[in-house]
């Protein structure tokens, strides 16, 4: 583990404590300015005409009576980009604003800039379009059938990862002693973030913009937006404005070019702001899934085999989808020993809401498949379910799906150790307010216990060369000395700003840090996603930190005219050997700060073989383990939650009281997901686009939660931290689900679980499906 | 159409409200006053929560012509002058806050059920904060800050 | 298109304090929308889809605004919000009261109103179940007089109801309650949740009548009655009324079937039709063995804290 910085005091709020967030005064406040609290002097309203139609075909637009309406300024069309009107984070298939075909329903055709938003709508429903609507592709499975139609000229397949192991790779048959085979399916989740798409486009003097809006990645907008534009990189400037909320729906891009758009062409401010219906369709979902897997194994519960096949419905537009099923993959497996592997991934363009990525990204999808299969093996080897788990878990120096070997701690059997060993919850009942309340005095009521155990890379991976920008200066003033870090890593709730700040101490030995947001003129620190900021730009922090340090050192040697006595900076002090003060931090800066910026790498990755999924593709995993209670009305279908332990290793609890937010947040999207989280899509068309329709869990739904957290540094991290935002995402949902089967003796093969599932009313068909491959899509090349 | 109100305890007159208007809209872009947030505006999140007359409500949901001549409370309003409510303070304390944007109306919430019962159990406090959505906590930590908070309001010396 | 160009005209809201004044404001302009709290009529004029062309404000009337005990009940003006019939109404209206509680949030039922539930008539509307199982009365008036409209003969359609578009409801009559009575809710999350199916069930003993009311499970909210006739006929017939004995098991079950004979429910993002009639029979089973328990142990509501 790398060690930390030489103090003798620790200084508070450093590394390891509880610090409190810098913008929460002014979020309880209500002072913070999230990106749809922005205004500007003489500024207009934009609002954005979207497609109605699944699949369609333009046949003509007309914008003259919508710019006839009193105090309408601009109507814009595809014809008004000026630069490329593509846009998309890996693959640009994506307009910007649709030319002659409409892909999903709420594809952008015309944007409109107003005096007032009811002015700014009204116009948009006065656009004339003339619609040919076409047979929607609706279906993912059936989408790659040879004669399926195509949803864009190179096909539907948009990824194929296979991935091929140990006898699967040598062509040999997998056979076992024991098999067990099962048909999965995860559907559509949102990420439902409070704060809507939002934000404000400023045109400057220059002839350039200014957007201030809520993004993961400032950096990857910026190139996105500047294409569209046509504009100089330099004349285009994105600020990050309060975020209200992520969790992967803000990695592309949503209104940015279209408010730059209006905003360059009327030459005034334009502020866009989504409703929520329309912020369901302005951005991308979790994938929904279908799993066949096929898992073999020895009498004595040593798994032997998986073969497994998953199709992705990516939806129109490519969004992370490459990426999603890389992920998907690597995780295929699970934390577990499998010698022997055939799994293909298939995500697949359809004419439904484009998919991307979403907390745990394709993670959380296998993990049902692959813990479901788990709990299916374990009751066909009549073993314990948690005992077949640790018979068969990863640890370090085990390869895991990908062929990597793992070189840092994989505690996965002491984290399913645990979560098992918590004493188990009382009975109860629901309280006051809960509805079950009303519907059952305990008749027909089941308790139930699953457990799920969970693992995604942290970061990205396949090669991709990832880095963070970090600025830090450290200043001394009126006596005093303070820290200023810089750097563009995206706050969106996660606590990054913290971090930074108690990194910059630790490091500095200084109390008072203030983070400044860089914007795209600034390095990228990359996104905040995929459980990485704190590993990345953490590291960025320390590291520029750390440069900061070694020149203050050395300028303390000079001015104390012995090269190599001082050794730490500690309470605003330099010190020397055994931590003696030396001097004071103030007087060695005197007027002149010293600054520092880097760039981060973390270690390489590499891509993974075309044919065979195997390399060393991921910096770092990160693993956890839940166990779920629940108590079921079997006759109703109706779940209540009644506890959720989670044991996780974080490598290092940087901000305990984050750490558990985390924790917390995590494992409630992934009960949503078990139990209630899914966009209805019929025909393409979204029949739920709402809070009262698309539920995610209120404070009701919420049990007791007792987590768990291992400090098992990763040797290779900056103070040996994983990333955490994701895991306990990734195995709640499986764990909340096993529970309910263990409730209902019930096979219930999809979530989110409906009533009518639980309750035994749906077919769920337990017979056994054909072998994973028989019935599995024909293999294809990827797309150009 | 005119309208007078108070808010916070300060007059605001805005001019040309159209009846379709609600109390959220003219609280942000006609007063400025942006701390009740606009996540849903179907009153099914509570990030706009504010006191109307007394009463809390989803300002969303309020015809801005209704809040004529009356009273409205929002978060802005929540601090005193001897400093944050002891529900802000909570809120900080426990970790309450990550992305905030549930922020200004969960406290809202927990404000109004401590005005109604000082002592809240579970129950209480659940019932309290179902109408406010929050995607970042979990809400275990809220929860921890409403008793923190009424804690701290039944006994204020208890307070830092 | 052209015509439609031009800035229509915008929406007046009507403030008035008395009862007659909103009356007048409802016959003079066709397609005026009587707004109480708001819940419903804010929803559909923020999709802005509906822009009536006059609203009229309830919530300054006071006469709408208050309950009084009459000869045939609660009389029950139709702005007195969720809240306070929770809170207020708990011991003559239990049942009332506690479907009340299940409404939306906090937020909601400050706000929300049987009047504008009523206005409404979305088959989802939590107080509807319990009214029909009630027997209350609609009173509609209007600058043409006033009249009373048995709740079973209230609404004729998803959303539509007998109400003429001059006409506001200014109160509902319900009964005071005689016995144990139930409100149950089938949800997919534990608040703040629309019904996937509701059921209500009062007991009469005065009249040895068990009413009963259904959300969520057809067009309209509607009683099952055959449920109703064959319990009172067994009741009778086993003088259950008199003897508080218990209600054997296949009476249960088979009301519980009638109950879900009633329904003509959907399949919906919410739920499916063969799940919201198969939760009908389960809710009215246990909802009438509920009462019943509680009308054999004397038991009429339990208190709620803190409302």
């Amino acid at each position: 583990m790398t060690a930390y910085a030489p103090h003798t005091r620790r200084v508070p709020g450093a590394v390891g404590d509880s610090a409190p967030r810098p913008d929460g005064p002014l979020k309880v406040r209500g002072a913070f300015a999230y990106s749809s609290d922005l205004e500007a002097e003489d500024m207009l309203w934009g609002t954005t005409l979207r497609s109605p139609h699944a699949h369609a075909r333009i046949l003509a637009v007309d914008t003259s009576a919508a710019l006839a309406l009193p105090g309408v300024r601009a109507v814009l069309t595809h014809r008004d980009v000026p630069g490329r009107n593509l846009h998309g984070s890996m693959v640009v298939d994506q307009p910007v604003l649709a030319v002659d075909t409409v892909r999903y329903e709420g594809e952008p055709v015309a944007v409109v800039a107003a005096e007032d938003p009811e002015t700014a709508r009204r116009a948009a429903e006065l656009v004339g379009v003339a619609y040919e609507v076409l047979a929607p592709v609706t279906d993912a499975g059936a989408a790659l059938a040879p004669d399926s139609p195509a949803v864009h000229p190179g096909g539907n397949l948009l990824r194929h990862v296979p991935l091929r192991r140990g006898r699967a790779a040598r062509g040999e048959p997998l056979t076992a002693d024991v098999v067990v085979r099962g048909v999965y399916e995860v559907g559509m989740q949102d990420q439902a973030f409070l704060g809507p798409e939002s934000g404000l486009a400023v045109p400057g003097p220059d002839g350039g913009v200014s957007l201030h809006v809520a993004t993961q990645w400032l950096h990857v907008d910026h190139d996105q937006v500047v294409a569209a534009l046509g504009l100089p990189r330099e004349k285009v400037r994105l600020h990050l404005a309060g975020v209200g909320g992520a969790f992967g729906a803000r990695e592309d891009l949503s209104m940015h070019a279209h408010a730059c758009l209006l905003a360059l062409r009327t030459g005034r401010p334009v502020k866009m702001c989504y409703t929520r219906s329309e912020s369901f369709v302005g951005h991308v979902h979790r994938h929904p899934a279908k799993m066949a897997y096929e898992h073999g194994a020895t009498r004595d519960g040593r798994l032997v085999y998986v073969r497994a096949s998953i199709v992705l419905d990516g939806g129109a537009y490519s969004s992370s989808s490459p990426a999603v099923a890389g992920t998907v993959a690597t995780c295929s497996l699970g934390p577990y020993e499998v010698p022997d592997a055939e799994v293909d991934v298939r995500v697949v363009y359809t004419n439904n809401p484009p998919c991307g990525a979403m907390r745990g990204f394709g993670a959380v999808q296998a993990c049902f498949g692959y813990e479901s299969q788990m709990d299916r093996l374990a009751r066909e080897l009549g073993m314990d379910p948690v005992e077949l788990r640790i018979r068969n878990a990863v640890a370090e120096g085990s390869a895991v799906a990908n062929g990597q070997v793992l070189d840092h701690p994989a505690p996965v059997a002491e984290l399913l150790r645990r979560v098992r060993e918590r004493p188990m919850p009382g009975p109860s009942l629901p309280q006051g307010g809960h509805l079950t309340g009303t519907t059952s005095r305990g008749e027909s009521v089941v308790r139930g216990v699953g457990y799920a155990v969970g693992f995604k890379n942290v970061g990205f991976v396949e090669g991709f060369d990832d880095y963070s920008t970090a600025r830090v200066r450290l200043e001394a003033g009126g006596g005093q000395v303070r820290a200023v870090v810089t750097s563009a890593a995206a706050e969106v709730g996660q606590g990054v700003v913290t971090v930074q700040a108690q990194i910059a101490r630790t490091e500095l030995g200084v109390e008072q840090v203030t983070v400044e947001p860089g914007d795209s003129a600034f390095g990228s620190a990359g996104p905040s996603s995929s459980s990485r900021q704190t590993y990345v730009t953490g590291g960025a922090v320390k590291a520029a930190a750390e440069a900061v340090r070694a020149r203050v050192l050395e300028r303390a040697d000079r001015l104390l005219g012995r090269p190599g006595s001082a050794t730490g900076l500690s309470g605003e002090a330099v010190t020397g050997a055994g931590g003696k003060v030396l001097c004071k931090l103030a007087d060695v800066l005197g007027d002149e700060a010293v600054e520092e910026t880097v760039e981060w790498h973390h270690r390489p990755t590499f891509p993974l073989d075309p044919e065979t999924g195997q390399g060393d593709s991921v910096f770092q995993f990160a693993f956890a383990a839940h166990r779920a209670v629940v108590d079921v009305d079997t006759e109703l279908g109706l779940v209540r939650t009644v506890e959720i332990a989670t044991a996780q290793d974080v490598g290092k609890a940087v901000n305990p009281q984050a750490l558990l937010g985390q924790i917390h947040g995590g494992t409630v999207q992934g009960l949503g997901l078990a139990l209630m989280e899914e966009i209805r899509v019929e025909g393409g068309l979204m029949q739920n686009p709402s809070f009262a329709d698309y539920l995610i869990p209120t404070v009701h739904d919420v049990p007791a939660m007792h987590v768990d957290v291992l400090e098992l540094a990763d040797p290779h991290a900056p103070y040996g931290v994983r990333g955490v935002g994701e895991p306990p995402n990734i195995s709640s949902p499986a764990a909340v689900a096993a529970a309910v089967r263990d409730a209902t003796g019930l096979p219930l093969p999809r979530i989110p679980l409906r009533p009518e599932d639980v309750a035994g009313l749906t077919g769920t068909d337990d017979a056994l499906p054909e072998p994973a491959t028989a019935g599995a899509p024909p293999t294809g090349g990827d797309p150009p | 159409m005119h309208l007078t109100l108070t808010v916070n305890g300060e007059r605001h007159d805005a001019e040309g409200v159209a009846g379709t208007e609600s109390l959220l809209y003219v609280l942000r872009q006609r007063l400025g006053l942006y701390g009740a947030k606009n996540a849903c505006e179907q009153g099914q999140c509570g990030s706009c929560s504010v006191h109307l007359d007394g009463v809390l409500v989803c300002a969303c949901l309020v015809p801005a012509p209704q809040a004529h001549g009356r009273s409205v409370e929002t978060v802005e309003g929540l601090a005193g002058e001897d400093g944050p409510h002891p529900v802000q303070e909570a809120f900080l304390a426990c970790g309450a806050v990550q992305c905030g944007f549930c922020t200004p109306g969960m406290l809202k919430a927990a404000e109004d059920l401590l005005r109604r019962c000082p002592d809240p159990g579970e129950a209480e406090i659940k019932d309290a904060l179902a109408g406010n959505l929050c995607r970042c906590t979990g809400y275990r930590h809220i929860l921890e800050a409403v008793r923190l908070a009424a804690a701290r309001t039944r006994a204020p010396e208890s307070r830092p | 298109m052209s015509a439609e160009t031009e800035t229509p005209r915008p929406m007046d809201f009507l403030l008035p304090e008395r009862l007659d004044e909103a009356l007048e404001a409802m016959a003079a302009r066709a397609g005026t929308v009587p707004v109480a709290g708001g819940t419903d009529v804010m929803v559909r004029l923020g999709t802005g889809h509906e822009r009536p062309a006059a609203a009229v404000d309830l919530t300054r009337i006071v006469c709408l605004s208050r309950w009084e005990r009459t000869a045939g009940g609660i009389r029950l003006g139709a702005t007195v919000p969720y809240t306070r019939i929770a809170g207020e109404l708990a011991a003559p209206l239990p049942g009332l009261a506690a479907a009340a509680r299940t409404v939306g949030s906090r937020q909601i039922r400050n706000r929300g109103t049987v009047g504008g539930a009523l206005g409404t008539a979305s088959p989802t509307g939590d107080v509807h179940p319990m009214l029909l199982a009630c027997g209350a009365e609609v009173e509609l008036v209007s600058v043409r007089g006033a009249r009373r409209v048995p709740v079973r003969d209230f609404y004729t359609g998803p959303g539509r109801t007998v109400r003429a578009p001059d006409e506001l409801i200014r109160a509902v009559r319900v009964p005071e309650a005689e016995g144990p009575q139930a409100y149950a809710k089938a949800g997919r999350r534990g608040a703040v949740v629309m019904a996937t199916c509701s059921f209500a069930v009062a007991l009469w003993p005065s009249r040895a009548w068990v009413g009963t009311g259904i959300g969520s499970a057809a067009p309209v909210p509607r009683p099952a009655p055959e449920a109703e006739q064959f319990v009172a006929r067994e009741l009778g017939e086993l003088r259950l009324w008199q003897t508080r004995g218990p209600l054997p098991d296949d009476v249960l079950a088979r009301f519980g079937e009638l109950a879900a004979a009633a329904t003509a429910p959907a399949d919906d993002v919410r739920g499916s039709s063969a799940y919201r009639r198969h939760a009908v029979a389960v809710l009215a089973r246990r909802t009438l063995g509920r009462v019943w328990d509680d009308y054999r142990a004397h038991r009429r509501t339990e208190g709620e804290p803190c409302t």
